[in-house]
C-alpha cells in the first residue's frame, strides 16, 4: 500500500469514526425501527418466494420444493380468478364512483355554512363512525338489514312487499357494502379538502365578487381549481388501493349465499392461506395481486404527472 | 373562508340563493340524523325490555319499556370480561411500543445532519407501496414463535408508518434553536428527544395516541388469526361472536330456548354500547387536534 493511499484510508476510517461519536445515538434510536422492518415487512417480502414452492411447514420456506409458476397458471385458469378479480374491480369501481365525490361535496357544503357552531357541530357527528369498530358497524348492519330488521320493517309499510334478507341476496352486496363505506368515512375523508379550502386566498373572492362574480361562478373558477391538486392526488392514492377490497369488512358481511358476488381477492387469500393452510397457493394470488397494485399505482402517478403536473413523487 | 367573511356579505342575497342555502342546511341535517340513528337505535333497543323488543319492527324512537337486564347480562358475561381486560393489555402495551418507536424513528428521520436518513426513509416508504401480504406475514409472525402470543398483538403493527411520517413531518418544523440550546448544556439525543421535542410535539402527539388506541380498541383480525385460546380474545372478536355468528346463547345458557331468544336481542345491543362508549368519551376531547394531525399526514413525505 502507498503512502497516499494509506493517508486516504486514515481519513476514511477517521470521518466514518467521527461520524458515528457523533451519531451514536441516532443509530441506537433507529436501530428498534430498522429491526421492526426487517422482521414484520421485508421478511415477509422474502417470504413471497413460497408462492414459487410447495410450502411445507416442516421444511421451511428456503428448503421447500421448488414448483414454478403451478400455484399461478392454476390461479388464472380456475373459475374463481374471474369472480374475485370481477368482485374487487366492481366494489372498487362502485366506491370511487360514488365514495370518491361524497366527502369532496361534503366539504364544498359544509365550506358555505355561516353558522360556525352548526359546521362543527356536523364535522363533530359525521367524523365519529371512523372511529367505531368494523365489527360494530357490521354487527348493527346485520341486525338492520334482517328480516325482523327495521330497513325492511319500514319497506314492507311503505311498499306492501315481502321482507328480504338483504345479506344473503347476492344483488345487493355490493350496494350495501359501498353505501356503508360512504356512510362511515364520508365525514373523515371531508377533512382533507376542508383544510384544502380553508388554504385558498380570500382576495380571490373578494375580486370575484367585486366583478360580480355568483356564487356558482366562484365555485368553479375559484373554489374547485383551489382544491383540485388535493383532489388529483387523493385520487391516485385511491386508484392506486383499486385491487385492495379490505378483507376485514367483507369477511364480515359476506356468506356463502354471496360469495358470488361478495368474495374479494383479500376474503379469497384469507379462505385459502389461513383456513385451508394452502400456503404457496394463497401466496401466489396475494402477490400477483400486490404486483399489479404497484404497477397500477406508478402508472397512475406517472400520467397524473404529464396530464396535470400533480403527483405523488 | 369567504361566506363566513362579514364584510363581504354586503351583497343582498336573491330568493334562489337562500333556497340554495337552506337546501344544503337540510342535506346537513339529514346526513346527522343518518349518522347518529343508528347509535341511538341500539342504544335505545339495549335498554328496553326484551319481550317487547322481539315484537317490535320498525323504528325506535324511545326505550320500549325499561330495562337494565342487557347490561346486567352483559357485565356478569365471562367472556366479555375477559375480552375487555384482554383489550385494554394489548391496548396499553400496544400504544406505549406504537408511540415509543414511532418517537424514535420520526426523531432520527427529522434530524436534517444525519446523513443516512434518506436511505432509511426509502427503506420505510417502499413497504408503503409494496409488502408481503397476508400469508408471508403470517407464517414468519408464527415461525418467530408469536402464534397464540401476547407479543403477536403489538408487535406486527408496532409502527404505522403513516403515523412515522406524520410524526417526522411536524418534528422537521420544530425550530433548530430549542435543540441548539440543550446541546450546548450536554443534553445527548435521548435527552433531547424526550425533554425537549416530545414537550413540544404534545398536540400531535395526542392525535397519534387516539389513532393507535382506537386502532387497538377496534381491532380483532390480528386477533382471529394469531390467537388460538378464547381466554386469550380481545372485546372485538368476542363481540363478532355475539353479533354475527348468532351465537348469544352460549352467554345465556342456564336460561330456556326461547328466553334466551328474548334477551339475545336486547345484548347483541347493549354489547356494542358498551364497546363503543369508550370511544365515543375519548374522541370529542381530541377532535380539535384531528385537522392539524391529518393535514400534516397529507404534505409530502
Amino acid at each position: 500500500m502507498s503512502g497516499v493511499e494509506e493517508v486516504a484510508d486514515g481519513k476514511k476510517a477517521g470521518r466514518f469514526k467521527k461520524h458515528m461519536i457523533r451519531y451514536i445515538y441516532l443509530y441506537l434510536m433507529i436501530a428498534p425501527v430498522i429491526v421492526y422492518y426487517l422482521i414484520f415487512m421485508y421478511a415477509p417480502m422474502f417470504g413471497l418466494q413460497i408462492a414459487f414452492k410447495d410450502y411445507r411447514p416442516s421444511l421451511g420456506m428456503l428448503q421447500s420444493p421448488f414448483v414454478g409458476i403451478k400455484h399461478f397458471t392454476a390461479f388464472f385458469g380456475s373459475y374463481y380468478f374471474e369472480r374475485i378479480l370481477k368482485n374487487t374491480l366492481l366494489i372498487s369501481f362502485y366506491d370511487i364512483l360514488f365514495g370518491f365525490p361524497a366527502p369532496i361535496i361534503l366539504a364544498l357544503i359544509l365550506n358555505e355554512q355561516r353558522n360556525a357552531l352548526f359546521k362543527r357541530s356536523v364535522q363533530t357527528v359525521t367524523y365519529l363512525p371512523h372511529f367505531v369498530s368494523t365489527v360494530i358497524i357490521c354487527g348493527m348492519m346485520v341486525d338492520f338489514l334482517s328480516l325482523n330488521g327495521w330497513v325492511n320493517a319500514i319497506l314492507s309499510s311503505l311498499t306492501g312487499r315481502a321482507p328480504t334478507a338483504f345479506l344473503q341476496v347476492p344483488e345487493w352486496f355490493r350496494g350495501i357494502f359501498v353505501g356503508s363505506n360512504i356512510w362511515q368515512e364520508v365525514g373523515w375523508g371531508s377533512i382533507i379538502y376542508l383544510s384544502a379550502l380553508s388554504a385558498i386566498n380570500e382576495e380571490y373572492y373578494e375580486a370575484a365578487r367585486i366583478d360580480g362574480a355568483s356564487r356558482w361562478q366562484q365555485l368553479r373558477h375559484i373554489t374547485l381549481p383551489g382544491i383540485l391538486s388535493t383532489i388529483v392526488i387523493m385520487l391516485i392514492m385511491r386508484v392506486g388501493r383499486v385491487m385492495n377490497v379490505s378483507s376485514e369488512k367483507v369477511l364480515l358481511l359476506y356468506t356463502p349465499n354471496t360469495y358470488e358476488t361478495a368474495d374479494v381477492i383479500s376474503t379469497f387469500v384469507y379462505r385459502k392461506g389461513i383456513l385451508e393452510s394452502n400456503y404457496g397457493y394463497a401466496t401466489a394470488v396475494g402477490l400477483f395481486n400486490s404486483a399489479v397494485n404497484f404497477v397500477l399505482l406508478i402508472s397512475v402517478n406517472q400520467l397524473s404527472r404529464k396530464v396535470t403536473d400533480n403527483s405523488l413523487w | 373562508m369567504h361566506p363566513s367573511n362579514k364584510k363581504s356579505s354586503f351583497q343582498s342575497q336573491s330568493s334562489a340563493e337562500k333556497i340554495v342555502d337552506a337546501f344544503m342546511a337540510f342535506v346537513l341535517c339529514l346526513l346527522v340524523v343518518a349518522t347518529l340513528y343508528p347509535f341511538i337505535y341500539s342504544l335505545f333497543a339495549s335498554l328496553s325490555d326484551g319481550a317487547l323488543l322481539t315484537r317490535h319492527r320498525g323504528l325506535l324512537f324511545h326505550p320500549l319499556g325499561f330495562s337494565l337486564d342487557a347490561y346486567d347480562k352483559v357485565f356478569k358475561n365471562p367472556m366479555i370480561i375477559s375480552g375487555y381486560k384482554n383489550t385494554l393489555l394489548y391496548l396499553v402495551a400496544g400504544t406505549a411500543i406504537n408511540m415509543l418507536l414511532t418517537c424514535l424513528g420520526a426523531y432520527v428521520l427529522s434530524r436534517k445532519s444525519f446523513k443516512p436518513r434518506n436511505a432509511i426513509m426509502l427503506f420505510i416508504i417502499f413497504t408503503m407501496f409494496f409488502n408481503g401480504g397476508l400469508i408471508p406475514t403470517f407464517l414468519i409472525v408464527k415461525n418467530i414463535g408469536l402464534y397464540n402470543n401476547f407479543f403477536a398483538m403489538v408487535l406486527p403493527n408496532a409502527i404505522s408508518t403513516m403515523n412515522l411520517i406524520i410524526l417526522r413531518t411536524s418534528m422537521q418544523e420544530i425550530p433548530d434553536s430549542l435543540e441548539e440550546a440543550a446541546r450546548i448544556d450536554g443534553a445527548n439525543d435521548f435527552t433531547i428527544l424526550f425533554q425537549v421535542i416530545i414537550p413540544v410535539s404534545q398536540a400531535v402527539l395526542a392525535v397519534m395516541v387516539l389513532f393507535y388506541a382506537v386502532g387497538h380498541w377496534n381491532s380483532w383480525f390480528n386477533a382471529m388469526i394469531y390467537l388460538r385460546q378464547r381466554a386469550k380474545f380481545p372485546i372485538q372478536l368476542i363481540l363478532r361472536e355475539v353479533l354475527l355468528s348468532n351465537s348469544t346463547d352460549s352467554m345465556t345458557t342456564g336460561l330456556p330456548t326461547e328466553g334466551s331468544a328474548v334477551i339475545g336481542e336486547g345484548i347483541k345491543h347493549s354489547t356494542m354500547i358498551v364497546a363503543t362508549v369508550p370511544v365515543l368519551i375519548i374522541y370529542p376531547m381530541l377532535q380539535k387536534y384531528f385537522v392539524k394531525g391529518v393535514m400534516i399526514g397529507s404534505i409530502k413525505g
